[in-house]
């Protein structure tokens, strides 16, 4: 398959069953509730040595948000539901409790429970109080600014992570601004996020090294400087690769972000310098979820 | 289906126990059994239908037509439903009442909403003293639930009230909220004197402060409080003075109290 110059590996992304959660983060102004989401969502890119994958799902307007104030809402993955409620429980305390002006709600109102104001509340010494508006309830936890609101639980669901595309070019920058691209798109979308830096993922990796202690090491296979010393994929013409992984709350929002993704840098196309399009997978033995290149862009 | 119309013939000269006359209780009953059922009218047991005319089939609509004013526990321990009171209604309006609605076009009498845990009541009259309050040996008034009031309420509203949520669109009486344990009482018009006494925890708000204030309330000031949009957001389209407030108007002077007992308790002053 070949579309604007662009050759479609028959290949598949090997994706994961995980826990995931939205959460929504209001503030005085959007700066601090950016501020605040950044913090929350910050170092968070891979589940191998970040406990969670996380990051902004989109910027929601007054009208949007449970208290009527700029909000952002942001979606947080983790590899189990234990793990998943202690980073909720870290991140929310370390960096939206700590935040000026911040409140943070609920995203999902089904699913399974995430104590968030449950635990927080006690921050408050005593002094915090609960309410209930609308059957759901709420914790005033007093700080220096005044008030910090948190719903006393979230609901996380069943999601999915580590939906991908290999992006193969002719030189790093080609690769990069076709990620670019492709990001400024799928970031519109709903129920998903890229959680790697500026939504894009240079190291690849496979599982297993010569070294005993780590699990997984570099795609040597993907890495053009050793094409001629190591079992390459790529053919002389490839000088970059780069990867978009995406995690989301559900199989159709993670294939659709794939599709959106993969489609903008085919309107790039070879004119651009961009090659082939690949995923990464673990020959279909680990994940749940398989998304065929072939089969999402047909 | 129509809704079933209890017409009251006579007004009866003493107090009568209602309480078996809700949704709940009359579901799976024709008309004919409903008919038969017994009320106590002081030392005298009569059937339902020598005091009202009925009409109608819907047990889960009731009507009752008259002054019911005699009448007491009207929709007590109802689950679902609804029931109408065209006219006052007596004491212990919603005793125990789980879910549903009753809607009163006029007065209540004492305690309306005791031990109500879920549902609506809506009074577009007045409601007499103890509303949302603990009967004589309980624990507790209300625990849950919306008791909307269009006119005034008497005193000592939400005497022990454990949750829930009190909406008076007139004035209330004195000791507003005395002794209560949580929940949340809105007064439009005045309160009268000593709101909050005795209160651990819950919110008061009002519009102005009460011309008599317990020392055990301490002034902290005014404050931008993030939970009342939510809540004013969650009366939106409310009948009465709560249906319309602004969501975003949400700075308040704050009153901690009442000192003498837990001091959690709140009385919000609104802007």
């Amino acid at each position: 398959m070949i579309i604007n110059g662009v050759a479609i590996d028959d290949t598949f992304a090997e994706a994961f069953g995980m826990r995931g959660i939205r959460l929504i983060i209001t503030a005085y102004n959007e700066t601090w509730a950016l501020n605040s989401a950044n913090a929350m969502t910050g170092f968070a890119t891979s589940v191998i040595a970040c406990g969670a994958e996380a990051g902004i799902e989109r910027v929601l307007s007054p009208a949007e948000t449970p208290d009527g104030r700029p909000g952002v809402s942001v979606l947080v993955f983790a590899v189990s539901s234990k793990e998943l409620i202690k980073q909720i429980e870290r991140r929310v305390g370390q960096c939206v409790l700590t935040s000026p002006t911040s409140a943070i709600f609920a995203g999902l109102d089904e699913g399974d429970p995430v104590p968030l104001g449950k635990t927080l509340r006690y921050f408050g010494d005593g002094f915090q109080t609960s309410k209930q508006i609308g059957g759901k309830r709420y914790w005033r936890v007093p700080v220096m600014d005044g008030e910090f609101l948190v719903q006393d639980t979230a609901r996380m669901v069943k999601a999915v992570g580590g939906g991908n595309f290999l992006v193969l070019a002719d030189t790093q920058v080609q690769a990069l601004e076709a990620c670019e691209a492709a990001i400024r798109e799928m970031r519109k979308l709903p129920e998903v996020v890229m959680p790697f830096p500026g939504g894009v993922v240079r190291s690849g990796s496979k599982v297993g090294s010569k070294y005993k202690a780590l699990s997984a090491s570099t795609n040597d296979a993907f890495c053009p400087t050793l094409r001629g010393a190591t079992k390459s994929e790529l053919d002389e013409r490839i000088g970059a690769v780069l990867e978009i992984v995406i995690d989301g709350l559900t199989d159709a929002s993670v294939k659709k972000a794939m599709e959106v993704g993969m489609r903008e840098v085919c309107k790039i196309g070879a004119a651009g310098g961009i090659r082939r399009l690949s995923a990464g997978n673990y020959g279909g033995k680990l994940g749940q979820f398989q998304y065929h290149l072939r089969e999402i862009l047909s | 289906m129509s809704a079933l119309v209890f017409t009251l013939r006579n007004a009866p000269a003493q107090r009568v126990d209602a309480g078996a006359l809700n949704p709940t209780a009359l579901a799976g009953l024709s008309v004919a059994d409903i008919a038969a059922l017994t009320l106590q009218i002081g030392k005298r047991t009569v059937r339902v239908d020598e005091v009202f005319t009925l009409e109608g089939d819907d047990t889960a609509d009731l009507v009752f037509r008259g002054d019911c004013g005699k009448f007491e526990r009207i929709g007590a321990g109802m689950k679902s439903g609804r029931v109408t009171v065209e006219g006052n209604a007596g004491a212990y309006v919603g005793q125990g009442m789980l879910g549903g609605t009753i809607a009163i076009s006029g007065n209540a009498g004492a305690f309306c909403a005791t031990g109500m845990k879920g549902g609506r009541i809506e009074v577009a009259g007045d409601v007499a003293e103890f509303a949302g309050g603990a009967i004589p040996g309980e624990m507790k008034g209300m625990a849950g639930g919306l008791l909307l009031v269009g006119g005034n309420a008497g005193e000592r509203l939400g005497d022990r009230m454990r949750r829930g949520q009190i909406l008076v669109s007139g004035n209330a009486g004195d000791y507003c909220g005395a002794r209560m344990i949580a929940g949340t009482i809105a007064v439009a018009g005045t309160v009268g004197a000593y709101p909050g006494y005795l209160m651990k925890r819950g919110t008061l708000i009002v519009n102005s402060l009460p011309t008599q204030m317990l020392p055990g309330m301490v002034d902290c000031g005014p404050h931008r409080l993030g939970f009342l949009s939510l809540l004013y957001a969650s009366w939106k389209g409310l009948p009465g003075a709560f249906g319309a407030l602004d969501a975003s108007a949400c700075t308040v002077r704050r009153y901690m109290g009442d000192m003498g007992v837990v001091g959690r308790g709140e009385l919000l002053v609104r802007a």
